[in-house]
């Protein structure tokens, strides 16, 4: 239970700050999320204009971008991800250490976009990776980019410390290692990871239709 | 003391092939497909004796899109747009070749003052290439963020003046057969005229940065040299083939477009290093200049499309073309053979970056690996057209 923010306003006039451990650890993560340079078609492109002096990602707090992805909080697929591609993808998301995010940038990343009907193109990462926050665009503009790290310190502030909501890094039963998936004769083996990427529920006819 | 400097012994290396003896051990390294350069998805394969590189693999393929494939099943204006996406730096020239291959098919006449606008919009795109790519080079070379920065400001200026014209930063799609999408916006050629003499101070300034500035000259000067024998064999185009010294330029060759109309001259290197490599393209983007100041002064008024072009139910006659043209980065090829429907039968890309890249691994051999990253750098590729 938080502290009231009548009560909190008047104790911050006497020089008191009264926090909980969960809004001060949300706090300091939602406002250092270092994302993984890693760029890897068009995208890429708008991505590094964000963190260039016009759009400025530095403002928040993510200006860092990391080579290696055990440094990295955030993973920005910025592009077309290839059927060759994708294992490095899943392999580059596993070696990330929890807490970590996955934003999809750009048309490619969620569903294959323009590229959907060509025969070496992965339909959308999130069927091997859970995704956070998807941004629409081909490529997306950067301020774009920006509401979407803003949608996800939104998302890591209003993260309870318990519960069945708590982060992944919190819940030791929470998968943590994602199958890698091979090249097989014809598609990767397996097409997509089930467990992420369930199937839609069948509609029986009428229900849901009215 | 003054005559051998440093500079020239820096240049010797021993000959590989006496480094390597029997049962030495080489360290194999694979560089990429996610490594820290800011060229995409590639992987180098190296063997290397200590820090040198004794061999070099190119691995291709992790951004193959089928854009040919995709192309030729799709209309021939529908391909439009995918070209946007091959090399997404220089989305109009791009699209001017394309359009020019289609033209050719079809025999579309394009109108004068389409002809402009394709030039001023062409030359744009190539000093946002050449400012993106010398940053790109800087910050491969360690120079974090500042000279990109510079970079990056200039090109959001014209990216400005592209998403003003064609409704879009990077994926312009604003070419068609037989001319242009839309007229220019009122008060347009005023901003870019704006912005054209606000171009000079620019590369006033990253010169004044960069081309005297020791680090670079020690990194660059010698290092990745390209000979013009081999540059022409491999089929190198574009400024790494001017900075060997091969005096090619298809603005100059072809005169496609309106390009004899205008005055500039043809920046050539000398040692076909990643220095002059650097330089051509400062030199390049001067030489674009002056011809966007010609072609801004001299735009004529009328139409911007050919009337007789159609739009819808194009289906030019069964036969072939090839269209190129000099994009930023080489001689930019579309090849087309047309049997008479509404798609192409075939549909080829001769791009650039791909056959920049096949001398590769002869201008590593003997390089140390820190250098490597460096002269993948320099020539300049980007992998959306390397894979296509």
């Amino acid at each position: 239970m938080a502290v009231e923010d009548k009560l909190k306003i008047e104790l911050g006039k006497q020089g008191v700050f009264v926090t909980t451990v969960n809004e001060i650890y949300n706090w300091g993560r939602k406002n250092s999320v270092w994302p993984l340079q890693f760029g890897l078609a068009c995208c890429a492109i708008e991505m590094i204009a964000t963190t260039m002096a016009r759009y400025d990602l530095a403002r928040f707090g993510a200006e860092v971008f990391r080579p290696s992805p055990r440094q990295a909080d955030l993973m920005i697929i910025s592009g077309t991800i290839t059927k060759k591609m994708a294992p490095q993808v899943v392999r580059l998301y596993n070696q990330m250490a929890e807490p970590r995010y996955v934003i999809a940038m750009g048309a490619c990343a969620i569903s294959g976009g323009p590229f959907k009907q060509g025969y070496n193109v992965l339909k959308g990462i999130d069927r091997y990776i859970p995704v956070d926050v998807h941004i629409p665009g081909c490529p997306p503009r950067p301020e774009a980019l920006i509401h979407a790290f803003m949608t996800l310190q939104a998302k890591i502030d209003a993260q309870p410390l318990t519960g069945t909501e708590r982060p992944r890094h919190l819940d030791a039963a929470a998968m943590s290692e994602f199958p890698v998936p091979t090249q097989g004769a014809h598609d990767l083996e397996p097409p997509a990871n089930r467990l992420v990427w369930p199937l839609p529920a069948p509609v029986a006819s009428g229900e849901n239709c009215g | 003391m003054s005559h051998s400097s440093t500079a020239e012994m820096k240049v010797y290396r021993p000959p590989v092939v006496d480094i390597i003896e029997e049962g030495d051990e080489l360290l194999e390294v694979a560089m990429g497909p996610h490594h820290p350069s800011t060229h995409g998805v590639f992987r180098m394969d190296v063997a290397l004796d200590g820090e040198r590189v004794i061999r070099l693999k190119p691995v291709f393929g992790y951004l193959h899109r089928n854009h040919e494939k995709i192309a030729e099943k799709a209309s021939y204006l529908a391909a439009m747009p995918y070209t946007d996406r091959l090399d997404y730096f220089c989305s109009l020239t791009n699209n001017w070749a394309y359009a020019l291959a289609v033209e050719k098919l079809a025999g579309i006449e394009v109108p004068e003052r389409a002809e402009y606008i394709r030039v001023i919009t062409a030359e744009l795109t190539r000093i946002q290439n050449h400012a993106s790519s010398i940053g790109f080079l800087m910050q491969e070379m360690g120079a974090s963020g500042t000279p990109l920065m510079y970079a990056f400001r200039e090109r959001e200026k014209i990216l400005d003046l592209f998403e003003e014209l064609t409704g879009s930063r990077m994926m312009c799609n604003y070419m068609r057969f037989g001319g242009c999408r839309v007229e220019l916006p009122t008060g347009w050629l005023a901003k870019a005229q704006t912005i054209v003499d606000g171009l000079p101070g620019f590369i006033d300034e990253i010169e004044a940065l960069l081309t005297g500035n020791e680090i670079l000259m020690a990194r660059t000067q010698g290092m990745g040299v390209l000979k013009p024998d081999l540059a022409i064999n491999a089929g190198v185009t574009g400024p790494m083939l001017r900075a060997t010294g091969v005096n090619y330029d298809l603005r100059k060759v072809d005169h496609y477009g309106i390009y004899d109309r205008f005055k500039f001259r043809v920046p050539l290197g000398d040692h076909g290093d990643i220095f002059d490599r650097y330089m051509i393209r400062i030199l390049e983007m001067r030489e674009s200049v002056t011809i966007l100041h010609q072609a801004i002064k001299d735009i004529p008024a009328g139409p911007i499309m050919d009337p007789k072009s159609k739009i819808r139910g194009f289906r030019p006659k069964p036969g072939e073309a090839y269209g190129r043209i000099e994009a930023p980065k080489g001689e930019l090829g579309f090849y087309l053979i047309s049997d008479g429907s509404g798609n192409p039968y075939r549909y080829r890309v001769r791009p650039p970056s791909l056959i920049n890249l096949t001398i590769l691994e002869d201008m590593c051999l003997g390089q140390n690996v820190a250098d490597v990253v460096l002269i993948f750098g320099s020539v300049d590729i980007v992998l959306g057209e390397v894979d296509r």
